[in-house]
């Protein structure tokens, strides 16, 4: 018998080595996340930040993170998974032994681990070009990344229960990204935003990612604090994975 | 080995698809493959030959009757048939980007007690081809490949959706081969085609699939048998049907005359073209355009689909 182990192996192989040979992908996954948070830090640095006991490196460095989670991998994940069924490759797979969702981890793999490699060499390069002091409880920060990475790659199988074509899957991914980086505090800290609107905001799906990943640098969040994110992170993963089940697509419309 | 007791390894009864739309696509289709047969589903496009493999590859589940793979059921008990099943699909399922080799390594990950991937290649001759991106590989090259992919886990029982459509008459040849000595060496195969002559080379068995039924099944020439055959001539100058002997006593059952051509249509196919030719012999005349042909699978199969839709357009029509 084939080991799902391997049989994730052997797909994720595949599929990044098709990363390595998509220019388009390479472009939007590698250097997108890190153009944008340095392109974004002279606005930071207009924003009015002392109160709320924020710096533009407690700004900057959560934002990247998300701008990775966002354009790395969840972005090219809609790509992957679209683009997989419409070659019916997802259809073939899925004539074998492996289970539907080593099928969807086997693809998601690379792009997860792109996230998690681009996240990590982000909240170092920030951390030393902004003059961050050493994370005060890097425990919640690596809770949050792990979060994001499970979360961004179920929402982007979501996306692509719903997206006909890899052209559309620009249109269709397109809502998550304006609304994260309006809304999930990676451009605009929550904390300068109406509580009243912010409570909102704090429910969408990147908003804990960014809360946990910030809290894990300035060390201020209470534990009941955290079990808020990290809760909210899980339902959204919870819905996703849910709904995956129930409308992901494996072969084309006809 | 539990299956040794199954004398067949691919049972189908009274199987039903319906599709979303409320398209019955399979309607009440019954029929079995022994172990090491070759069975061949035939029909016209639309006949509902894809949407039944694909039952029996286990993709979906029937929506009534029954499909057992190996004595499983290859919906719900996927975990165990699929290790013993190659499939082949109609179409696509390669990346595009990938090499060959590549698309083979990743296949050879994924299925249990793999053949090293050269020997796969080898098999179907793409051994030279290795290195080569899908994308540039030319279609008989892609259905070779998807081939080579269904033969990494040396099935017990192997899938093929219309194997050598896009191959060149040679391709098609070493296919056969191929599936035969596979046959010979114990693996059961199912495929389907719109290449009569395959089905008649190829399969042991088959079964001819008409808008969603079953039309005929048995052997080639167990299907065949059941068919008239023809002879047909241009009458020469000057001579008419009733100059003919009595074709009735020819064994001829059946006569049309079109222009100057004469068919004829008889299940005693010795006996009718003797008394044919006698005939011309001393009436002293060349029969041009003579054509003396054995009922064929062709014949069969035109014949139920002509069968089938003129029952249908009485049922219309009434």
């Amino acid at each position: 018998m084939s080991i799902a182990v391997g049989r994730v192996r052997a797909l994720a192989r595949a599929e990044l080595t098709l990363f390595g040979r998509s220019k388009g992908t390479i472009v939007v996954a590698l250097f997108v996340p890190l153009v944008l948070p340095f392109s974004a830090r002279t606005a930071v640095e207009d924003m009015d930040l002392g109160d709320a006991g924020l710096n533009v490196g407690l700004v900057l460095l959560p934002g990247a993170v998300g701008f990775s989670l966002l354009f790395a991998v969840y972005s090219a994940l809609v790509g992957v998974f679209v683009g997989r069924r419409e070659e019916l490759v997802l259809k073939r797979l899925r004539t074998g032994e492996l289970r539907d969702r080593e099928i969807l981890a086997g693809a998601a793999l690379p792009a997860v681990c792109t996230g998690l490699i681009q996240s990590l060499l982000l909240a170092v390069g920030c951390a030393v070009l902004l003059d961050l002091p050493a994370p005060q409880a890097p425990q919640l920060a690596v809770i949050g990344l792990l979060l994001g990475l499970l979360m961004c790659a179920a929402l982007a199988a979501l996306t692509a229960s719903f997206t006909r074509t890899v052209e559309s899957a620009q249109v269709t991914g397109m809502p998550l990204l304006l609304i994260s980086m309006v809304g999930s505090g990676i451009t605009v800290p929550l904390e300068l935003v109406p509580d009243r609107v912010a409570i909102w905001l704090e429910l969408l799906p990147l908003s804990p990612v960014i809360t946990l990943v910030r809290g894990g640098w300035s060390g201020e969040l209470s534990v009941y604090e955290t079990i808020g994110p990290v809760l909210t992170a899980l339902a959204w993963t919870a819905f996703a994975v849910f709904a995956v089940r129930r409308w992901f697509r494996w072969e084309p419309r006809r | 080995m539990d299956t040794n007791e199954h004398e067949h390894v691919i049972e189908v009864t009274d199987l039903r698809r319906v599709y979303g739309g409320g398209f019955e696509a399979v309607r009440g289709i019954t029929f079995s493959v022994a172990r090491a047969e070759v069975f061949a589903l035939l029909g016209t496009n639309g006949a509902g030959k894809t949407s039944t493999v694909e039952l029996l590859e286990g993709l979906a589940r029937p929506s009534g009757g029954r499909v057992r793979v190996l004595g499983h059921d290859p919906y719900a008990d996927r975990a165990v048939v699929r290790p013993r099943t190659g499939v082949m699909l109609q179409e696509g399922g390669l990346p595009s980007e990938l090499t060959v080799a590549e698309t083979a390594r990743m296949w050879a990950g994924c299925v249990s007690g793999a053949r090293p991937t050269r020997e796969a290649l080898a098999l179907v001759g793409l051994g030279q081809r290795a290195g080569v991106r899908v994308k540039q590989l030319s279609g008989g090259e892609r259905r070779r490949l998807d081939l080579a992919l269904a033969l990494l886990g040396r099935p017990e029982v192997l899938f093929l959706d219309e194997p050598t459509t896009g191959l060149d008459a040679e391709g098609r040849r070493d296919t056969w081969e191929l599936v035969r000595a596979l046959r010979d060496g114990g693996t059961t195969v199912l495929l389907t085609t719109h290449y009569l002559e395959e089905a008649d080379d190829l399969a042991d068995r088959l079964a001819i699939l008409h808008r969603g039924c079953v039309a005929a099944t048995g052997t080639p020439a167990e299907v065949t048998a059941a068919q008239p055959s023809r002879i047909s001539f241009e009458l020469p100058e000057g001579y008419f049907v009733g100059d003919l002997p009595p074709l009735g006593a020819l064994g001829v059952f059946d006569h049309e005359v079109e222009g100057r051509v004469v068919r004829l249509r008889t299940r005693e196919l010795q006996r009718a073209a003797a008394g044919v030719l006698g005939w011309a012999e001393r009436a002293g005349v060349e029969l041009r355009r003579l054509d003396v042909r054995s009922a064929s699978l062709e014949e069969a199969f035109l014949g139920i689909a002509r069968d089938a839709t003129s029952a249908a357009e009485k049922e219309y029509a009434a």
